[in-house]
């Protein structure tokens, strides 16, 4: 398959990374390579196959639907680009 | 006492136990090493005065535990409380964590020393550590003056525990990142059964086949770094509640009985000589040290590939979400107009590398609305596919499985620059299979190639069955005697 430069575009953009409009087109080669090569998944016959989804069949540990941990937002803003007032700051968000 | 870093940690234990050397002296043979050694790039955040606090107290301690006094090197991966941890790469930089991993607070609660953070591919996406924003790990081994890769993710770790910078050093293991290294340096790396070691405070890639695992100078020590890194973990909810048995114990290099199988699909085409013939060479030992060994069939090995590269981007572009400039790492600077989300578009663009980028856009490709089915679940399925190959031939009786660690021995740092992403990619096609099937696995060195590079060999083993595997691995060190160590030239 594929990847056309509208595309690219598109996954950057859904990635909310900003990919300049010049290397849009060596971007959407390397994905056209690399979903070349994941392709070969078609030949499999996976009719009746459930997906995997954990490794060892174990159920996962339940336990008390509890508070265990709080009380710790100066070191959870510790290491926050902009905090202010015990919040984090980011650039306006609405009009 | 410069040689004291050269020694492996079981014997720096029993010399330790013995009151002939103190964790003091050893580490600051260590830390000496290390001064001499950045021309190799494996320390990125060096840790000395953390250091010789823990090895006085260790030298004080009565009660410790096998670790007790032991310097190690610890993967940038792990976040370790109050000291830099970036995964290698410019969006975490100035990121201190307020916490300590699970791995490395039961290493240090068994007495163990950090010297510091080691090199690695940026958020462990690579097989050559050249995608870090510190620059290249090297490999100690060179031929010709030429510099070659220690190989990746865990570039770092291989580079420091091959050249004596410290006794062990933890790995983290996605589709090959502790065992690849290993080879390519001639030390042994052990990726553990999914779930044996909490991943809790290791930056998360792709949470269903991340494991951390020791890379150490033989198999007795990874052995011994295993134990105090494995164990239940009620933070990490995938961690097993399993008991740890005593690994070291499981080494008596008996295999007598045991059924080594032989993967016919590992043969790949146009597989170098070298590695063809090493293969042969380890099988012929084990069958001399006893072991049955058996042609089996894991027909669905050639889609493994395929399959990692859907569901590792697909994972890693959930997991690599969290890096948007607002709590924790570094922000671009913005325009006068940008709203958030140029925000977020800005920090990721110069914060992750190109590697990352890709990795996380062909994530979210498979992963988008009309695709998720035809590549996400396809692969998932094919996944379980694989797994069932395993179950297979284990459900015949093989007790493990024998492959070449690697396509090849290390390569030039440089030479892959200009190639397609793919062709990087395939110095996982031995290891990727257990890493999707869960399996532990375990790269030994067996033999060194014309140029005089090492070349290792991979174990494969049932799930939690790492003691029994381990002592596999150990027949096979005894009969390879590997002892040939770099020519130091930094």
């Amino acid at each position: 398959m594929s990847i056309d430069i509208e595309t690219a575009r598109r996954v950057a953009k859904l990635a909310r990374i900003a990919v300049p409009e010049s290397d849009l087109p060596a971007l959407a080669n390397e994905f056209s390579a690399i979903l070349g090569f994941i392709e070969q998944l078609n030949e499999v016959n996976v009719e009746g196959i459930e997906p995997m989804t954990s490794v060892t069949p174990q159920r996962l540990k339940r336990r008390e639907d509890v508070v265990t941990d709080g009380n710790q937002a100066a070191a959870v803003l510790k290491n926050a680009p902009d905090a202010r007032e015990g919040f984090f700051a980011v650039p306006k968000v609405v009009e | 006492m410069s040689e004291l870093s050269k020694l492996t940690i079981a014997a720096a234990r029993d010399a330790l136990k013995k009151g002939e050397i103190t964790s003091v002296e050893l580490t600051e043979s260590c830390l000496a090493e290390i001064e001499k050694a950045d021309a190799l790039g494996a320390f990125v955040h060096k840790t000395p005065d953390i250091a010789l606090a823990q090895a006085k107290a260790a030298d004080a301690r009565k009660d410790g535990g096998d670790l007790n006094g032991i310097p190690l090197g610890i993967k940038d991966l792990f976040c370790t409380k109050g000291v830099a941890s970036q995964a290698a790469s410019r969006i975490l930089e100035g990121f201190k964590p307020e916490y300590e991993s699970t791995v490395t607070s039961q290493l240090f609660a068994d007495g163990a020393v950090m010297l510091g953070k080691l090199n690695m591919d940026e958020f462990a996406m690579g097989s050559s550590n050249e995608t870090s924003v510190y620059g290249n790990a090297v490999n100690p081994w060179s031929v010709d003056g030429r510099k070659l890769t220690p190989g990746g993710s865990s570039g770092g770790s291989a580079a420091a525990v091959a050249a004596d910078l410290c006794l062990g050093a933890t790995g983290t293991d996605t589709g090959g990142s502790i065992r690849q290294p290993a080879a390519f340096t001639g030390i042994t790396g052990i990726k553990p059964t999914y779930g044996r070691v909490s991943r809790w405070g290791i930056v998360a890639f792709d949470s269903s086949l991340d494991q951390a695992g020791p890379m150490t100078k033989d198999v007795r020590d990874a052995a011994i770094m295993l134990r105090a890194m494995s164990g239940h973990d009620p933070k990490d909810s995938t961690s097993a509640d399993l008991p740890v048995p005593d690994f070291e114990a499981a080494l008596t290099g008996d295999i007598r009985g045991k059924t080594i199988g032989i993967p016919k699909e590992y043969r790949m085409d146009g597989m170098p000589a070298a590695i063809s013939k090493l293969w042969d060479d380890g099988t012929a030992m084990l069958k001399d040290a006893g072991a049955k060994i058996v042609d089996i069939s894991l027909p669905h090995t050639k889609y493994a590939l395929p399959a990692y590269y859907v569901i590792g981007p697909a994972e890693a572009s959930s997991n690599l979400a969290r890096y948007d400039g607002v709590r924790f790492g570094r922000r671009a600077k913005i325009d006068a107009g940008d709203g958030i989300t140029e925000m977020y578009e800005k920090t990721r663009a110069e914060g992750f590398g190109p590697e990352v980028q890709r990795r996380v856009m062909i994530g979210t490709y498979v992963l988008s609305a009309g695709f998720y089915d035809a590549y996400y679940n396809r692969a998932r399925k094919v996944r379980a596919l694989i797994k069932r190959d395993f179950e297979t031939v284990f459900g015949d009786g093989v007790d493990a499985i024998l492959t070449p660690a690697t396509p090849s021995s290390a390569f030039e740092l440089g030479s892959m620059t200009d190639a397609d992403p793919v062709q990087m990619y395939l110095n996982d096609v031995f290891t990727v299979t257990t890493n999707l099937a869960g399996l532990p696995g375990i790269a030994v060195p067996v033999g060194l190639d014309k140029d005089g590079l090492p070349l290792g060999l991979q174990l494969i083993g049932r799930p939690w069955e790492e003691a029994d595997l381990l002592n596999t691995a150990y027949a096979l060190e005894q009969a390879a005697q590997f002892v040939a160590k770099p020519d130091r030239w930094w």
